[in-house]
C-alpha cells in the first residue's frame, strides 16, 4: 500500500496541473480517509455526502464528502476563507442564524439527515456541542456558566444532582482545581485560556457525542494552547471532536484525522500522520510545506 | 535628501495652528451652552424660588353667625382687603366642620392676598397707598410675613395667585405617564425585539425601520392630532382626560423607546448569542437568558429618557384639550386633568403678574422632576450593568 501511494506521489510531481484528470475520482470523493489510522475508532459518527452550502450567490463549499468517526479528533486545516469554519456550523446548523446561507446535500447524523425540517435544531445541538474562537462565557457566575443549560434541557431535577455536574464538567475540563473556590464569581474574571475551559466544560455539561472546535486556541497564549490540546486528547475518549486550526502543528499534535479544505473544496482528507508526512494531493503538500496559505 | 527636524517642524507650524483653533472652537461652543444654561437656570431659580413663599397675615377672625353669612365681617374692615378672598371664601365651609368655633375671636395667620405677597416681594403690585401703609404697619409689628408656601405643593389651579397650586398638575403627569409606560413599553419593547433578533432582513422590514427612524422626527403635536382624530373621534375615549393624553404621548415616545431598546438589543455581543444557540437555547431562551437580562439598563436608559421627553411635552396635549383649568386633583383616568407643561404654559397666560412666579415655580418643579429621573436612568444603568 505504502509503495502504491509513493508511486501515485511520483507522478503528481512531475505532472501536477493535469492530476485531477489523471485520477478516476479523489480519494475525498467518497468521504472516507485515504489511509485509515490503526490506533483510532471507526465507529462513523456523522457522514457528510456532497455538501453544498451557499452565501447568497457566493458558493462557500463544493460537494463535500466525510466520514467523521467517533473518539477521535479530526482537524480541519486550510487557508484562510476556505470554508472550514462554515463546513464545521453546518454539522450543528448554527449557519441557520445567518439568514442568506442555503445548504443542499446530506449531513447524517444516527441514521438522520440534519437539516431535514423535522430534525429540531435545539435537538441537535443538544448532540453536537460548540466551543468558539474567542472564549465567550455567560455574564454570570462560573457556576452558572455550567449549570445553565443542563437546567435549561432538564437534565438535572435536584440542586445536589446539578452540583455534582458542574464539578464533573469542570473536572472533565481540567478546570476543577482552579476554580472551585470561587464558582460564585463571574466567568469573565478568569483568564483567557481558562475561561476557554470554562467554555470546554459548559460544552461538555449536556454530554453530546460531538464537540465542535472552532480555533479553540487562536486567542490563547502557548501556554494555554498546550493545555487545550492535552485536554482534547482527553476528552476523545469520551467525545468526538471536530476541531478547525490554523495552526497545522496543532493539527499534527492532536488530530486522528485532518481534512484539508481549500476555496471550498475538501482537497484531501487522511489520517493525520500520512496527511503530514506523505500527502496525496499536491495542494495540501504546498500549503503544508508553507508553499502558501 | 532627506529634510531636518527644523524644516519639518516649520511645515507644521500651520497644522498645529489648525488644530488649535479647532480645540478654541469647540471650548468656546461648550462656553456659550454652559452660559445658556447657567443663565436659563438662574433666571428660573430668581423668577421662580419666591413661588415656594407666600404671604400671610395675622388678622382677628370673629367667628359668629354674620360671618357665617357674610365672611368678609369676620375679620376688621382696615384689613379686609388684605386678606385673600379665598380665605374668607372658606370661612363658613370651616364653621361648619368645626362647630367649636362658634362665637369665638381668633388671632390667626391667615392666607394674604397676592397684592400684599407681591408688595412684600418687591414687585409690582396693585395696593393702593393707604393699603401698602397699613401692610408697612403690619410688617412693623411682625404681623404680615412671608412663609413656606405648602399650597403651591397641594393645591389644584385656581384664578387667584395666592391659591393656585401645581398639585392636580402633577398628579396629572403621573396618571398620564403611567398610562404611556403601560402602552409603549411593552409594544416598544416587544417590537424591537422582533425586529432585532427575529425578523428577516427584507424590504418590508427596512420600510418599518425606516419609518419608525421618521416617527421619532415627526413634530409632536402632528401626534396630537392623531390622538383627537383616533382616540378621541373614532374609539370615543373621553377628551382631557389622562386616558388620551397617556396614549397620544405613547404615539410619540414609542419610536424613541423601539429605537433606545434596539441600540441596546444590538450591542450585546453576538459572542454571547452564539454561545447562547451553541449550547441548545431556542431563541426565546436567548432572549430572555441573556440578550434582554444584558441589554435591560440600557432599554430603561432609554424608556426613561423617552419619558422624561413625554413629560415634558405639551403641544400634542393642547389638540387633545388637557390645556384646561384643574381646579381638582382627578380621582380616575377617565376625569379631565392637565398635566405640568400645561399648566406651566396656563399660568404662562394668566394677565395677572403675579402668577409669572407661579409659572417659573412650576418650571423649577418641573426640573427637578426631570432631574431626578435621568438621574434615575443614569443610576438604573450603573446598577444594572453587567461587564462581559
Amino acid at each position: 500500500m505504502l509503495n502504491e501511494q509513493i508511486a501515485t506521489r511520483g507522478t503528481e510531481s512531475w505532472r501536477p496541473f493535469i492530476e485531477p484528470a489523471l485520477k478516476p475520482a479523489p480519494p475525498a470523493a467518497q468521504g472516507k480517509p485515504v489511509d485509515t489510522n490503526e490506533e483510532a475508532g471507526h465507529e462513523l459518527s456523522i457522514r457528510v455526502r456532497d455538501l453544498n452550502l451557499w452565501y447568497g450567490a457566493n458558493q462557500a463549499l463544493k460537494n463535500v464528502n466525510i466520514d467523521v468517526y467517533q473518539h477521535n479528533v479530526t482537524a480541519l486545516i486550510g487557508p484562510s476563507g476556505c470554508g472550514k469554519s462554515t463546513f464545521l456550523r453546518c454539522l450543528n446548523r448554527m449557519n441557520d442564524l445567518i439568514r442568506s446561507v442555503r445548504i443542499k446535500g446530506l449531513v447524517e447524523m444516527d441514521g438522520r439527515d440534519v437539516n431535514d425540517p423535522r430534525m429540531d435544531e435545539i435537538a441537535l445541538r443538544r448532540r453536537v456541542g460548540m466551543v468558539f474562537q474567542k472564549p465567550n462565557p455567560f455574564p454570570k457566575s462560573i457556576y452558572e456558566n455550567i449549570a445553565y443549560a443542563p437546567r435549561m434541557h432538564d437534565l438535572v431535577s435536584r440542586k445536589a444532582e446539578q452540583d455534582e455536574l458542574v464539578e464533573q464538567a469542570l473536572r472533565d475540563a481540567g478546570l476543577w482545581n482552579e476554580v472551585k473556590d470561587k464558582l460564585a464569581e463571574p466567568g469573565t474574571s478568569l483568564s483567557g485560556g481558562q475561561q476557554q475551559r470554562l467554555c470546554i466544560a459548559r460544552a461538555i455539561a449536556v454530554k453530546p457525542d460531538v464537540i465542535l472546535m472552532d480555533e479553540p486556541t487562536s486567542a490563547l497564549d502557548p501556554i494555554s494552547t498546550a493545555t487545550i490540546e492535552d485536554l482534547m486528547d482527553k476528552l476523545k475518549q469520551q467525545f468526538t471532536i471536530v476541531t478547525v486550526t490554523h495552526n497545522m502543528q496543532q493539527a499534527a499534535r492532536v488530530a486522528d484525522y485532518t481534512a484539508f479544505f481549500h476555496l471550498g473544496e475538501l482537497i484531501e482528507y487522511n489520517d493525520t500522520r500520512m496527511m503530514f508526512s506523505n500527502p496525496h494531493t499536491k495542494k495540501a503538500e504546498d500549503y503544508i510545506t508553507g508553499r502558501y496559505g | 535628501m532627506s529634510q531636518s527636524f527644523d524644516e519639518i517642524t516649520a511645515q507644521l507650524k500651520h497644522r498645529h495652528r489648525r488644530t488649535a483653533r479647532l480645540k478654541w472652537l469647540s471650548m468656546g461652543a461648550l462656553a456659550l451652552a454652559a452660559t445658556f444654561l447657567v443663565v436659563f437656570i438662574s433666571d428660573m431659580l430668581v423668577k421662580g424660588l419666591p413661588a415656594f413663599q407666600q404671604a400671610q397675615i395675622q388678622v382677628e377672625v370673629t367667628y359668629s353667625e354674620q360671618s357665617q353669612q357674610m365672611p368678609p365681617a369676620a375679620v376688621n374692615e382696615d384689613v379686609r382687603r388684605l386678606v385673600s378672598r379665598g380665605f374668607l371664601r372658606t370661612l363658613p365651609m370651616s364653621m361648619r366642620d368645626n362647630p367649636d368655633l362658634m362665637g369665638t375671636t381668633r388671632l390667626e395667620w391667615v392666607l394674604a392676598d397676592s397684592a400684599v405677597d407681591q408688595y412684600l416681594k418687591g414687585h409690582h403690585t396693585r395696593l393702593k397707598d393707604d393699603q401698602r401703609a397699613v401692610v408697612d404697619d403690619l410688617l412693623a409689628k411682625g404681623q404680615v410675613a412671608l412663609k413656606f408656601n405648602t399650597r403651591f405643593f397641594t393645591a389644584g389651579d385656581s384664578k387667584m395667585p395666592e391659591l393656585a397650586g401645581i398639585a392636580s398638575a402633577a398628579i396629572g403627569t403621573i396618571m398620564t405617564m403611567i398610562v404611556t409606560m403601560l402602552v409603549c413599553f411593552p409594544i416598544g419593547v416587544m417590537t424591537a425585539l422582533y425586529l432585532e433578533e427575529f425578523a428577516p432582513d427584507n424590504w418590508l422590514t427596512q420600510v418599518i425601520e425606516i419609518n419608525i427612524n421618521n416617527l421619532a422626527a415627526v413634530p409632536s403635536i402632528l401626534f396630537g392630532l392623531l390622538g383627537l382624530a383616533i382616540y378621541i373621534n373614532f374609539f370615543g375615549v373621553p377628551r382631557s382626560t389622562p386616558l388620551v393624553g397617556g396614549l397620544t404621548l405613547a404615539l410619540m415616545t414609542l419610536p424613541v423607546i423601539i429605537i433606545a431598546t434596539r441600540t441596546a438589543l444590538r450591542s450585546v455581543p453576538d459572542t454571547i448569542r452564539q454561545a447562547a444557540f451553541g449550547v441548545g437555547c431556542s431563541r426565546w431562551q436567548v432572549v430572555r437568558d441573556h440578550v434582554l437580562p444584558l441589554s435591560f439598563p440600557g432599554i430603561l436608559t432609554g424608556s426613561i429618557i423617552g419619558l422624561a421627553q413625554a413629560m415634558g411635552e405639551t403641544a400634542p396635549l393642547i389638540i387633545i384639550g388637557m390645556v384646561a383649568f384643574i381646579p381638582d386633583v382627578s380621582a380616575s383616568f377617565s376625569d379631565a386633568a392637565t398635566v405640568m407643561p400645561a399648566q406651566i404654559f396656563t399660568w404662562a397666560g394668566e394677565p395677572d403678574r403675579a402668577f409669572t412666579e407661579k409659572t417659573a415655580g412650576g418650571i423649577l418643579v418641573l426640573l427637578a422632576v426631570l432631574i431626578s429621573l435621568n438621574a434615575t436612568a443614569v443610576w438604573m444603568r450603573k446598577k444594572f450593568e453587567r461587564r462581559w
